[in-house]
């Protein structure tokens, strides 16, 4: 799983506590084979067919559909945990908040919730007894949906599997511990206004919008934050820094954005975590296996061609990288990284990205960069291409001088060009990610204890 | 997706398999029953960070050896690779140190070995059948050995030989022409020291061998590099790349 | 005791390409599937990466990834008259264990058995007498290549095999191997480049009028995308592939084929660190009704199953089908029984050779990178006269130049000394290796059954293998090795030196993990363990995999046979065992 949590907002999430409400009968679920050797995967439950015979089945099936375009797994399920179980700590900058559980459950899911209550939470961030939620959880986007397609949700989550589980409690200081802290909040940055098409642009554009800006929340992670964790405003998706990675501009910035994708490039990205130029790891792996890849091709393209209508981040010069780093950087790529990426950067494509002219090697912040060298990553995946082609640690093998000149190398070789990485970026990050021991395997018994 | 493992949970104790005849009191093994069970369902488990990262070596002087066994040892790899202006010497490589951590280690406790009786002599087709694991055996046959030197050929040990007289032994040893008292068999010792010690001269620097690569340096291998796919049709040429440890090479850290 | 799980529809005892094959497909069937392996957890980016899997001494030499003998090792004989002893210590042959088990540590050499191996015994007597088989206990396999050709395409996509097709449908192609059956497809992905000391190889075959072709490999020559949707890329020719994980996603396994599109379904469990010790029959031993197995915490489990299919390697196999008493156990004095029967290897020879002035940089290298020919192989030459049947490939073939294996020294060169480091210094770049990958004939005398004397941790008895190689193999063997030392020669080179098989099969050098037999397969109960689908004749419900069910091994890898056989075995699972469970061929 990529440790990258996805740090959806700012502050924390929900915890949510519910009881009632009955789900449907088992019976009523699609087949499975017979001796179940264990429970439903994640991905089973957001793919499994819903036969005629339910009477609300067309709507349960766009609730399906809409839980993937809000990407509700990636946050509600933990380490070892059952699907919509919740209890997945969120590292926000303001202390970690635990996702709730969205099963059926009547005591400690939503099972007991009505479609009112779902409605409300959805739309302004409250819980069934109308305590404030934390907007980690992230209503002011999906607040945009409408009442119809949140019902959708809400009707299919009835028929997920009811877990009887309850998270830990939220780890947040005084007084954001407070959930009326969360109103003052919520009257500073919530959007007074639902979804508002633009009349001025295309179906297409429109529907990006409402996915984007709604279920999709892209901004969440896109957008950089204020100190208060609300987006700053007039830059939106030019890209934010999510506990110790970087969500990436998506505006139309030919270096750091994706002035240089198609709209087939972008479609194609979402749909299976990789394409000519790029590979989805880190906090963008789980948004493509459990939401995009999920999601049918016209609202992928209709997302693209909303992220390619963004307006251009302003560009940052870069100096020129030290002569002395380019040089053993471009030692360590080619001893270190060429075994996938190849020894000009070509990569292989749609199994190892290449490295020239890249977005993401070019973001002004290299956090993202250190940290995939320093901890690895694996990519998302989606049906039809299901090998999470993974990116190997080298925090065992290259010191923070190796890493910073290799990263400061591939961020300035190829047509890239950007900020120099620092040893003590380097060191920093390393600490913050427990990475100054080696982590070993279970295939490391040959290792003195 | 992968949650349902967590890789750091590694290192089993497989000592509680109960009610077994003939086991070797185990502790932690590679290979398998060393971890702790795991159950993998519904995606391919990931964590990151997670390296089965080579057990390199650290530290220096010897941990293993005795005194008088350094000196049987550096004065033994010294004539099995000697040193001259063609390339470095085991000894200039710095196998005795790497030898002294491998006998130190998992492969000197026979980690992989079975060792179990009873222990007939057996055919030269059945291989090593000695009940001793690598670390023993060193340990018992450099003793006979010095015995050996000190009795029949009136030397105060092997080092003490002439260089000559070092050769004649160690092919005395090598064909089983020279028998060691105490149930050693000699000619199995000697392919182990001549094996470990070229393991010693031609492994990663990781391992305390090959120093500055110099074993590789002199065959022309580029060590670790990984990627010859544009040389692959260069028929004959030489390949430009300088030998590469795990850790690395001078271009690495140059000024 | 045993804590006793929820039943399943098929467990499957170990979790190599086999296990991963059968998983997939009774997976897609809709059946409950339980994989329980004996090994670790392991995968390309966190047990072998680029970073680290480059390594000679820990994977070669320290065998991490292989079965660690301290638990479990089998004994060993050259015949009947000697008291087996342990294997101590792996080198013959190098046995894997772990999820992926030898699929993560295979050269990725993909070949067909020629249709006549199928029918060694019948069609060698046919065509040179009684007589020519008469020594031996080769045997029909029961199935026929053409019945075979369709599984084989199956493990051809699911690795994205590259090479050169030399028999479209019947049509011989230029490039290919002229002497193959008929292939219905070409191969998924062209053939890799070949460096230079395959091409001298392949230049002086031609000119000897032999057929070169390049060898079939698992080893990617470019990206590849499977129909499970499983994606690798191309080789890079690193030189690490036998004996080694592969860094990055271009050798075949079942991490890269397999377990991505496996692993998401929730019909699948994968559980590690556990050891089948037996199967459990019901009284009457018509059926079985599960597995009993330990875990590395040493919690003991009874897993129920409507079928076991034994997907370990080929001695585990025989081991745990003589444990549990299916079938009969083979005695070489009466030549009565079967399961241990015709346990077989693969004849080994090579020939070295040394240049002045060409640089053959070795290094650069993959498990499958070759040009061979296949003239001499199985029935592709006339054995009239000649006293043996069977043969070998002969591959120029560059693996990779992992120093402490792989430098070769002229004959006579000492083992040690200056001579013998200005020989390595001088023949590194300059030297390569002629495989001959020989077949070996069944026999009388060399089988499998369970040691009188030593027991594995579990206190089970250890398999014990009884084994030479025949007359037939030496003379096979010297044959070919001849006609290597031909083409080495044709070569131009300053010398070549040949290291023939003589004597005993010894456990110490490394030859090759090609072990087979014990579990064959053939068309009555009273020549065989399985049927035509891998199914025991004696106990229906249980399955035996992999290369045990050969009756004898041809002049080639085994891994695409075996997958083939599984896909076989699958194929009729699906279509009539799961309507009607029983015996899939009348007795």
């Amino acid at each position: 799983m990529s440790g990258l949590r996805r740090l959806r907002i700012l502050l924390l999430g929900g915890s949510v506590s519910a009881i009632l409400g009955a789900g449907l009968a088992l019976s009523q679920m699609p087949a499975l084979p017979a001796h179940l050797s264990s429970a439903v995967t994640p991905i089973e439950l957001l793919t499994r067919k819903f036969d005629d015979s339910m009477p609300n089945a067309a709507q349960v099936r766009r609730g399906q559909y809409l839980v993937a375009a809000g990407d509700c797994m990636s946050c509600h399920i933990r380490d070892g945990g059952e699907p919509f179980a919740g209890g997945l700590g969120l590292n926000t900058p303001f202390g970690v908040i635990y996702t709730s559980n969205i099963t059926p459950d009547k005591e400690t899911g939503i099972g007991a919730w009505t479609s009112d209550q779902f409605y409300r939470a959805m739309h302004d961030g409250k819980d069934d007894e109308g305590e404030n939620l934390y907007p980690a959880f992230p209503y002011p986007w999906f607040r945009r949906a409408s009442r119809a397609d949140i019902d959708a949700i809400y009707a299919y989550l009835k028929t997920v599997p009811a877990v009887k589980y309850t998270p830990p409690k939220n780890q947040l200081p005084f007084p954001l511990n407070i959930r009326a802290s969360v109103g003052m909040w919520n009257l500073l940055y919530l959007d007074s206004h639902d979804f508002q098409a633009d009349p001025g642009q295309s179906d297409q554009w429109n529907r990006g919008a409402y996915l984007v800006n709604g279920l999709g929340h892209c901004g969440g992670c896109h957008t950089p934050k204020n100190t208060l964790g609300a987006d700053k405003s007039k830059q939106e998706f030019h890209g934010g820094k999510i506990d110790n990675g970087i969500a990436p501009d998506l505006t139309a910035n030919m270096r750091t954005g994706l002035g240089n994708w198609s709209i087939e490039d972008i479609a194609e990205y979402l749909a299976s975590g990789r394409n000519a130029r790029a590979a989805a790891g880190s906090g963008m792996a789980d948004v493509i296996t459990f939401s995009t890849s999920l999601m049918n091709d016209a609202d992928r393209r209709a997302i693209a061609v909303y992220l390619k209508s963004q307006p251009a981040s302003a560009t940052i010069a870069a100096s020129a990288p030290d002569s002395g780093a380019m040089r053993r950087g471009a030692a360590i790529y080619s001893d270190a990284c060429a075994s996938c990426h190849l020894e000009n950067g070509v990569g292989q494509s749609r199994v190892f990205p290449p490295l020239g002219n890249d977005a993401m090697l070019q973001q002004q912040d290299a956090t993202g960069v250190a940290h995939l060298v320093l901890a690895g990553t694996q990519i998302g995946i989606s049906l039809s291409r299901p090998s999470p082609l993974s990116m190997p640690s080298f925090a065992w093998k290259l010191t923070d001088r190796e890493i910073a000149d290799v990263s400061t190398f591939i961020r300035n070789s190829w047509g890239n060009q950007a900020a120099e990485v620092t040893v003590s970026d380097v060191t920093d990050l390393r600490k913050r990610l427990d990475l100054r021991n080696v982590h070993l395997t279970v295939n490391s018994g040959d290792h003195e204890q | 997706m992968a949650r349902k493992v967590n890789l750091d949970r590694r290192r089993f104790l497989v000592g509680s398999v109960a009610g077994v005849a003939g086991a070797a009191a185990a502790a932690i093994h590679d290979g398998e029953l060393g971890a702790p069970p795991q159950t993998i369902h519904g995606s391919v488990p990931w964590k990151e960070g997670t390296a089965d990262a080579p057990p390199g070596v650290s530290g220096s002087g010897y941990v293993f050896f005795t005194a008088s066994e350094v000196a049987f040892i550096q004065a033994a790899v010294g004539r099995l690779i000697p040193n001259d202006p063609i390339g470095p010497g085991a000894v200039e490589a710095n196998v005795p140190f790497f030898l002294d951590r491998q006998l130190a280690g998992p492969f000197g406790r026979g980690d992989h070995y079975y060792l179990g009786g009873p222990w007939p002599k057996g055919t030269p087709e059945q291989g090593y059948q000695s009940r001793f694991n690598p670390a023993q055996l060193y340990r018992a046959a450099i003793a006979e050995i010095d015995r050996y030197a000190s009795a029949k050929l009136g030397s105060a040990s092997f080092a003490a030989l002439t260089a000559p007289d070092q050769d004649k032994f160690l092919k005395g040893l090598e064909s089983g022409e020279i028998t060691l008292e105490g149930s050693i068999d000699g000619k199995s010792f000697f392919a182990m020291l001549l094996q470990n010690t070229k393991e010693g001269y031609f492994s990663d620097p990781i391992y305390g061998g090959n120093k500055d690569m110099g074993a590789w340096k002199m065959i022309g291998f580029p060590g670790a590099h990984y990627d010859y796919k544009e040389w692959v049709s260069r028929h004959g040429e030489r390949v430009p790349y300088p030998p590469v440890g795990f850790k690395g090479r001078p271009g690495w850290t140059e000024s | 005791m045993a804590t006793t799980l929820k039943p399943v529809d098929a467990v499957l005892v170990g979790f190599g390409w086999t296990g991963a094959i059968m998983g997939q497909q009774l997976c897609d069937a809709g059946l409950s599937v339980v994989a329980l392996e004996r090994g670790p957890w392991r995968d390309t980016a966190t047990d072998f990466a680029a970073g680290f899997a480059q390594d000679e001494l820990r994977y070669m030499w320290r065998h991490h990834l292989f079965q660690n003998l301290s638990y479990d090792t089998l004994t060993i004989r050259n015949n009947m008259d000697q008291e087996a002893l342990p294997m101590r210590r792996l080198g013959s042959f190098l046995l894997g264990t772990g999820v992926g088990s030898g699929g993560v540590h295979w050269n990725g050499q993909i070949w067909r058995f020629l249709p006549t191996d199928f029918q060694t015994k019948s069609h060698n007597q046919q065509r040179y007498g009684k007589k020519s088989v008469a020594d031996l206990t080769v045997q029909d396999w029961g199935i026929t290549y053409d019945e075979l050709e369709p599984f084989y395409d199956q493990f051809d996509q699911l690795c994205g095999t590259s090479g050169k097709a030399g028999n479209l449908q019947g049509k011989i192609q230029p490039g290919g191997n002229p002497f193959e059956g008929a292939r219905a497809n070409e191969y998924p992905t062209p053939p890799m480049a070949q460096t230079y000391g395959p091409t001298l190889f392949g230049k002086a075959a031609a000119e000897l009028g032999r057929h070169p072709f390049p060898h079939p490999t698992g080893n990617m020559s470019q990206p590849y995308t499977n129909p499970l949707g499983a994606q690798m890329g191309a080789c890079t020719y690193c030189g690490f592939c036998e004996k080694f994980g592969c860094g990055n996603y271009s050798k075949a396994s079942p991490q890269t084929t397999v377990l991505p599109y496996l692993l998401r379904k929730s019909n699948f469990t994968l559980k590690t660190e556990c050891e089948v010790l037996r199967v459990e029959l019901t009284p009457d031993k018509q059926r079985a009704t599960g597995v009993t197995y330990v875990n590395s915490a040493g919690e003991e489990f009874f897993q129920p199953a409507e079928m076991v299919i034994l997907s370990a390697y080929v001695l585990q196999n025989v081991r745990l089908l003589l444990l549990s008493g299916i079938g009969k156990p083979y005695d070489p004095k009466t030549g009565e029984g079967v399961v241990g029967k015709n346990y077989a290897y693969q004849t080994m020879s090579s020939v070295n050779v040394f240049f002045d002035d060409k640089i053959i940089n070795p290094f650069i290298g993959a498990g499958a990178l070759a040009t061979v020919i296949d003239d001499f192989n199985g029935d592709n030459f006339d054995h009239g006269g000649l006293g043996f049947i069977g043969g070998a490939y002969i591959a120029g073939m560059v693996t990779g130049g992992r120093p402490i294996e792989m430098i070769y020294t002229p004959q006579g060169t000492p083992a040690w000394g200056l001579e013998w480091k200005h020989a390595a210094a001088k023949n590194y770049l300059r030297s390569f290796s002629l495989s001959v990958h020989g077949s070996c004939m069944s026999a009388r005398g060399n089988y499998l059954d369970l040691d009188p004397t030593y027991r594995d941790i579990h206190g089970r008895p250890m398999l014990r293998m009884t084994f030479d190689f025949t007359p037939n193999d030496h003379k096979m063997s010297d044959y070919l090795t001849d006609r290597a030392a031909e083409l080495a020669k044709a070569m131009g080179p300053r010398e070549i030196k040949l290291n023939r098989r003589i004597g005993p099969w010894s456990v110490v050098p490394y030859q090759t993990t090609h072990n087979t037999g014990g579990a064959i397969m053939g068309d009555n109960p009273a020549n065989s363990v399985v049927n035509k689908y891998l199914q025991s004749w004696d106990v229906p419900n249980v399955f035996s995999m992999g290369a045990g069910a050969y009756p004898q091994n041809a002049g080639y890898n085994p891994t695409a046979t075996l997958a083939a056989l599984a896909y076989h075995s699958a194929d009729a699972i699906k279509s009539q065992y799961l309507k009607a469970p029983g015996p899939l061929v009348r007795a």
